[in-house]
């Protein structure tokens, strides 16, 4: 007996029982270990602490409270510095990347001159050196320039290293602009910058955006060698510096760490569930054709 | 219009800012790695010459197997994001009800600050009363409690399976844009023959998807030869150094002690490695796209 099976259903996608049983046992599997931890740590920021450390193990906690959100601002006074600080490094490296990113990938997109492969393949080949092998002489260079323990030691490293994928992204999007539209411009007397600031930007926006957002996403995930390396200041900590700082230490306050942790990601969760059509479209449109 | 002179000043101004920031912010240093690993430079003020010390010194035993663990640590991170992501995509791909939701709940770990969900791995990890422990003592698999990060070989492997549930999201939203690719009609062609489900994931799915596959495996080989933040988070490289891959040596002589040189030297050979596969990464693809016809 086939389940589903109503007319607009095309017979190759019915399934037996079986075969659906299956395929929802393998997605439940897939998807608890992907979600294990976040449901894990919910649920032991809902636990008092003396409740965390009770053998046998027990999933659901009893007399489950919010208490431990609460106290994170006791141990944490700067908690909301520390959110505001993430925000403001992904903010300022999203906003450099795009400067610099928005005409290159026009560049790459439109013209072909001698010289300009080579160019793009050592663009991509940046992105395979990650921040932490030229940790040595970054931190000279920071040190040198004055910048250690400043919001520039981390916002400055952390732009090169997203220029690579911004720029293959938005170079895909760019290359489906007709060039029609360039050489109509220019019939009509437009000079090469007017084109792209008046033609090309306007069309390429909503590409602009996907980039925009997948460059935040990305300064916002893995703001921590350069934090954890280039700043020792508290007033200036990113989100996740700042918890390791102090949940770190000695004994681990699991509830309230959890708490921070989920009060901190808040803004994650609440972007993918808005944004999810782009970051599908933004992760594959630079990739497979 | 394009091979005019002023469309040329124009394509590489645009271009400029871009070059010049990169040169400063990752060109620079590379070179400045390469020459410090020939130095003592420290803390201190001078800074002399010393040749290949440094590298007569990292060459011992100890350093070769840090390589081997990074190595070993990489391909089983690499394999296991692999194989689940392309049985994620798979079975996200088929038409059943709720896929949609599916897809979004399978961003979670990728989208999440990486530290906080490491953070979230380390309790499950406590070995008193973390959840994989307690599940394991509930259902009677083991006597006691599994402290897994205060072992070596538990550790090894607790930092491999956070990799793989940190690179999994993105593999398989990858791979399952890479089968939605595959023409339906080659299914329907198959499935009119009386193909069996299963033939046609073996003789249709898994070798159209085989392109995106190798290319995202090299990726996914360089970003995690790369990886440093759940190793440092979860053990800091402990204990006695079992999970101690070459990212986390170089970071723990160069910052830790403050010997620049010695870690630029430690530094220089993770750059020749990620070299090696850079290359072999461009080969590659230009081999792909020349059998698939891409652009």
């Amino acid at each position: 007996m086939a389940l589903f099976r109503d007319e607009n259903t095309p017979m190759i996608d019915r399934y037996r029982w079986w075969e659906v049983a299956g395929i929802y046992a393998g997605i439940f599997a897939f998807l608890f270990f992907l979600l294990a931890p976040f449901l894990e740590g919910f649920l032991v920021s809902l636990r008092p602490l003396s409740q965390l450390f009770t053998s046998p193990y027990r999933f659901i906690p009893e007399n489950g409270s919010f208490e431990a959100y609460s106290g994170v601002f006791e141990r944490l006074p700067n908690f909301w510095r520390f959110v505001f600080n993430s925000f403001l490094i992904s903010t300022a490296v999203t906003v450099a990347v795009l400067l610099l990113v928005v005409p290159a990938a026009y560049a790459f997109a439109r013209f072909s001159f001698r010289g300009m492969a080579p160019v793009l393949g050592a663009f991509l080949a940046v992105s395979m050196f990650s921040g932490a092998v030229l940790l040595i002489p970054l931190f000279r260079l920071m040190r040198t320039l004055g910048l250690l323990n400043t919001y520039w030691a981390m916002i400055i490293p952390g732009v090169a290293f997203l220029i690579p994928s911004a720029i293959w992204l938005l170079r895909t999007y760019m290359m489906r602009i007709p060039v029609e539209l360039n050489e109509a411009a220019y019939m009509d007397g437009a000079s090469q910058f007017y084109t792209f600031r008046r033609v090309i930007l306007p069309i390429a926006s909503p590409g602009i955006v996907v980039v925009a957002i997948m460059t935040f996403i990305g300064a916002y995930s893995q703001q921590f060698v350069f934090a954890l390396t280039f700043n020792s200041k508290t007033e200036y900590m990113p989100l996740p510096i700042g918890l390791f700082a102090f949940f770190g230490k000695q004994e681990v306050v699991w509830n309230q760490l959890m708490a921070a942790a989920f009060m901190g990601i808040a803004p994650a969760v609440i972007i993918i569930f808005f944004l999810q059509r782009y970051l599908v479209g933004g992760l594959t449109a630079g990739a497979v054709k | 219009m394009t091979n005019s002179r002023s469309a040329w000043i124009f394509a590489w101004a645009l271009l400029a800012p871009a070059i010049l920031y990169v040169l400063v912010i990752v060109a620079w240093p590379l070179v400045e790695t390469f020459r410090l690993s020939f130095t003592d430079a420290s803390l201190k003020k001078t800074v002399n010459w010393v040749g290949g010390a440094n590298y007569a010194k990292i060459f011992n035993d100890t350093f070769l197997a840090v390589i081997v663990r990074t190595f070993t640590w990489t391909f089983f991170s690499v394999l296991l994001k692999m194989i689940i992501g392309t049985c994620g995509a798979v079975l996200l791909n088929s038409a059943v009800p709720g896929r949609h939701l599916f897809r979004i709940l399978t961003m979670p770990p990728w989208i999440v600050p990486m530290a906080i969900g490491i953070f979230m791995w380390s309790w499950m990890y406590n070995g008193q009363f973390g959840m994989i422990s307690g599940l394991l003592q509930r259902f009677g698999l083991t006597g006691g409690p599994v402290a897994f990060l205060a072992y070596g070989s538990t550790a090894y492997w607790a930092t491999i399976v956070t990799d793989v549930w940190i690179g999994v999201p993105m593999v398989t939203i990858y791979f399952l844009a890479a089968i939605q690719s595959i023409p339906k009609d080659l299914y329907e062609a198959a499935w009119t023959d009386g193909a069996s489900r299963w033939t046609r994931f073996r003789r249709i799915t898994l070798p159209l998807m085989m392109p995106a596959v190798i290319t995202m495996s090299m990726l996914s080989l360089i970003a995690t030869f790369n990886s440093f933040d759940i190793i440092w988070i979860l053990t800091r490289g402990g204990p006695s150094g079992q999970t101690t891959t070459m990212i986390i040596d170089t970071y723990n002589t160069a910052i830790g002690s403050k010997k620049y040189g010695e870690g630029s030297a430690r530094a220089v050979v993770i750059c020749i490695f990620l070299s090696l596969f850079c290359l072999a990464y461009f080969r590659v693809t230009r081999r792909l796209q020349t059998i698939g016809g891409r652009e």
